[in-house]
């Protein structure tokens, strides 16, 4: 299968609504698994989701998504699901009748529509209340029944414009744990979130978005290793951290030190990672320091954004 | 697998109906429909209480002749039907078949389906129609019925010996045609206008304006055909009479192909642009 055929791709993508921006050449090729979209408010994420899916058209670029231009919805929505930010449904309708309708525009037999809005409602949870009107769901509700409805005619590309928004932390991670099912079996998972944490535990990679602009874009500690000009933090937990310290402080890479308050750990900010390493290893071997722990302290969605974007709009 | 058009119409239509139906914001549009039948469903009850009372001075009084009932009917389908019922009928049911959706902020469900926009514009539009022929259709068959009800086995003579059903048929086929060109102009307006009221609006002057427009302008709306395909023609009233401009009617082979060719384009130029159609709620 052709790269073109397993990858979203965007070439140099522009959209104005007007004189606003929305995006402004945008070039990327989304691979399969979670990729998180992530930006303060009008950075554009809600933009390039619209624009994947055929809802709006690009000003000037090309898009292709599995190979497909958004622009033929017969070919692209069998192939994609999304979720939207509207938090709105037709009238009058139960959950089961909401998912059954859509589906059967899909061209197939009552019996096939049955199955899968059962399997759907199911796997979101709300078999209980499929034939209770959608106005009288809960908001947690709500948004479920917008998930069941987007995937449940089982696409390969889901994309999930804020999905985690009013859902209770239950919910919250029984819907993390199928975007990371989905992501693992080979499916394009877009998600859009404000919550870092959360994008920082389910993401495989992650596209930085600031004012219509792509900030960054890959692997979180890709993308970390690319800001050069903010210091890495790293945690040690160890035995003796002020003999490591002291050791640290003779580097000209090390910008800061410091010992945590239970004395059995290391915050240090290195303009070098790799030297860092290698001299730790070195003050294993000399001192038989007993090392515990080591882990980047902002190699995470949360840093990264600040960083790069700041702290307008992100909600930790 | 291979789209089957036909079942992606029907779940269209079947969604459009259980909607338009079931909705409480049409009420209006039941109003407009059921308010002719209410009329002629008093005026017989009335003329029956009468002629049951054997009250032979009222019943003397109010007794007319059943071509008189005719003539009302006419004047009642061309004044009230198609002047203000079909046509306001047909713009609440055909103007909110997209721009209702995109102001509920729901039609993002449907561009997200597997559908050439070119079969949910079909599929919309031909629901909107069967709503339309439901209740217009089966309220002029209704009051037409009703209003020469009292007159008993004369008026079932003359329904079905005389030219009663020719007439109730070409009323039934006026009716369609008013619902299929201002379906189709209307679900355009939808498509293409924020608040449709105001196209609307330029129509129904437009339309109400055809007696006083010269020749060549009566022709470019809708109502001047269809005028000439009703069966009973309705005399204008003076002072009225005196500046209404004459203009030779449409032959029938002229006027329903015309008409039906006139919807053809505008729904074609609907699906076109449906297909171009982004989704923005003005957030």
């Amino acid at each position: 299968m052709s790269e073109a055929a397993t990858t979203i791709t965007f070439s140099n993508v522009s959209r104005f609504y007007g004189e606003v921006l929305g995006i402004n050449k945008v070039s990327l090729a989304i691979p399969a698994g979670i990729t998180s979209l992530v930006g303060p408010n009008g950075s554009g994420k809600t933009t390039l989701m619209n624009l994947m899916t055929g809802l709006i058209r690009p000003t000037q670029g090309e898009i292709r998504v599995l190979g497909v231009e958004p622009d033929h919805p017969e070919k692209l929505c069998r192939m994609v699901g999304y979720c939207a930010q509207f938090d709105a449904f037709p009238r009058g309708m139960t959950g089961y009748q909401f998912i059954y309708s859509f589906l059967r525009m899909y061209g197939w037999s009552n019996q096939e529509c049955d199955q899968r809005t059962a399997a759907s409602l199911q796997m979101a949870g709300l078999q209980d209340a499929a034939n209770r009107p959608v106005a009288a769901y809960s908001k947690g509700m709500r948004q479920r029944v917008k998930l069941a409805q987007a995937i449940a005619h089982d696409p390969r590309v889901v994309i999930l414009d804020e999905p985690l928004n009013g859902l209770d932390p239950l919910a919250r991670a029984e819907a993390i744990a199928l975007f990371r099912q989905w992501g693992d079996q080979g499916r394009h998972v877009i998600v859009s979130s404000h919550i870092l944490h959360e994008v920082d535990r389910i993401s495989d990679q992650v596209i930085l978005l600031s004012q219509g602009y792509v900030v960054a874009e890959g692997q979180i500690h890709s993308v970390r290793s690319e800001v050069k000009e903010q210091p890495m933090q790293i945690e040690v937990r160890c035995d003796r951290p002020s003999m490591l310290a002291s050791r640290l402080f003779q580097q000209d890479h090390v910008v800061e030190a410091k010992v945590s308050p239970d004395g059995k750990g290391l915050l240090l900010r290195t303009k070098d990672a790799d030297s860092f390493y290698l001299l730790l290893n070195k003050v294993i071997l000399d001192s038989g320091l007993e090392v515990e722990s080591i882990a980047p302290a902002d190699d995470d969605v949360n840093s990264v954004y600040q960083y790069l974007i700041g702290a307008e709009g992100a909600t930790v | 697998m291979k789209s089957s058009w036909y079942r992606q119409i029907g779940a269209v239509m079947r969604l459009e109906l259980r909607k338009a139906f079931l909705s409480k914001r049409g009420w209006w549009i039941y109003c407009l429909a059921l308010g002719p039948v209410l009329l002629t469903l008093i005026h017989w009850l009335v003329f029956r209480s009468a002629s049951i009372s054997k009250d032979i001075e009222s019943h003397r009084h109010m007794s007319h002749s059943l071509g008189e009932d005719s003539l009302v009917f006419a004047a009642l389908f061309m004044f009230y039907y198609l002047r203000a019922g079909i046509f306001f009928g047909c713009m609440g049911i055909f103007s909110n078949l997209f721009r209702g959706e995109m102001l509920e902020k729901t039609l993002h469900y449907y561009f997200l389906t597997p559908m050439r926009r070119e079969m949910l514009v079909a599929g919309k539009y031909l629901s909107g129609l069967v709503v339309a022929l439901v209740l217009f259709g089966g309220s002029v068959t209704a009051s037409f019925y009703l209003l020469g009800r009292h007159f008993g086995p004369a008026w079932t003579d003359y329904l079905f010996h005389g030219p009663g059903l020719h007439q109730l048929g070409s009323y039934a086929l006026v009716t369609a045609l008013a619902s299929i060109g201002y379906g189709a102009v209307f679900l355009m307006c939808g498509l293409f206008f924020k608040n449709p009221m105001i196209p609307a609006a330029v129509v129904w002057v437009w339309e109400n304006l055809e007696p006083f427009l010269p020749a060549v302008l009566k022709k470019i709306s809708v109502i001047f055909y269809l005028k000439n395909l009703c069966p009973v023609e309705v005399p204008i009233p003076p002072p009225f009479n005196v500046i209404v401009v004459e203009a030779d009617p449409s032959p029938f082979w002229i006027a329903v192909p015309g008409l039906l060719m006139v919807a053809g384009i505008l729904l074609v130029y609907s699906a076109i642009s449906a297909r171009h159609t982004e989704i923005s709620y003005g957030e």
